[in-house]
């Protein structure tokens, strides 16, 4: 498991290509990054600022890596994370799963990321023309994370 | 005990961590934000809706009913919006 929390941006493919380096064992990696928008609800941005709890944010990721690999056949992990001030194009997360099948490496990077958008203690405020705001949660993002509670193969089942 | 702010609860309190010592009757997380929003009108606006603010003890997420005797850390913060 590679977990960091960084404020300068991240190169996906060498993240990617780190994990995989020297292995065969790997059949599967899938690699998700989310960037920042040039919009929020319809309105231009700036940038975006993550702010971020030190310390609870690497061990609640860490936590969720952990869970995600008791759960599904992995053979590797990455997740880094951004914080601090971030600008329209630029990444600010990376989750990378590798496996040996391509089940086992999606449903883990969906899993990391529906619980890292409510559960990594991490907080987006949009800087724009008129000033800035604290980005609000959605429940989307709530019911795309309990769906992993309700469902203990986290949708294995539908998919096979 | 150390208690820390995030996001707009860090912004209405003014300030982002501080050393409290709450009271024998403050006795759960709830309590704790029930007494400190009683401290000033900052702290009222911070916990003004308690169900919507989230907590942490020991960098562990509780709910509102759990204990904090023997915490050594207890951060309050808004729904979190990573990823």
């Amino acid at each position: 498991m590679n977990v960091r929390l960084q404020q300068e941006p991240f190169d996906a493919a060498a993240e990617a290509a780190k994990l995989t380096h020297g292995r065969t064992d790997i059949g599967a990696l899938v690699t998700f990054t989310g960037i920042c928008r040039g919009e929020e609800n319809g309105d231009p941005i700036a940038a975006l600022t993550l702010e971020h709890y030190p310390g609870m944010a690497e061990a609640e990721i860490a936590r969720h890596v952990e869970a995600a690999e008791s759960r599904w056949s992995l053979t590797g992990v990455t997740v880094v994370h951004r914080y601090g001030r971030i600008a329209p194009g630029e990444p600010i997360v990376l989750v990378v799963t590798a496996s040996s099948h391509r089940h086992d490496a999606f449903a883990a990077a969906e899993f990391l990321m529906d619980y890292l958008k409510t559960r990594a203690p991490f907080w987006k405020r949009v800087e724009h023309a008129a000033g800035g705001d604290w980005v609000e949660a959605k429940s989307s993002d709530d019911a795309a994370a309990d769906r992993w509670a309700r469902r203990p193969s986290g949708g294995r089942e539908a998919a096979e | 005990m150390k208690l820390l702010y995030f996001a707009w609860v860090r912004e209405r309190i003014g300030k982002p961590e501080e050393e409290i010592e709450p009271p024998a009757g403050v006795v759960t997380v709830g309590d704790l934000m029930n007494w400190l929003a009683r401290r000033s009108e900052e702290y009222a606006h911070a916990f003004e809706n308690p169900r919507v603010i989230r907590a942490a003890v020991d960098r562990a997420h509780v709910k509102a009913d759990a204990a904090i005797a023997g915490a050594r850390e207890i951060a309050f913060f808004p729904p979190m919006t990573g990823g």
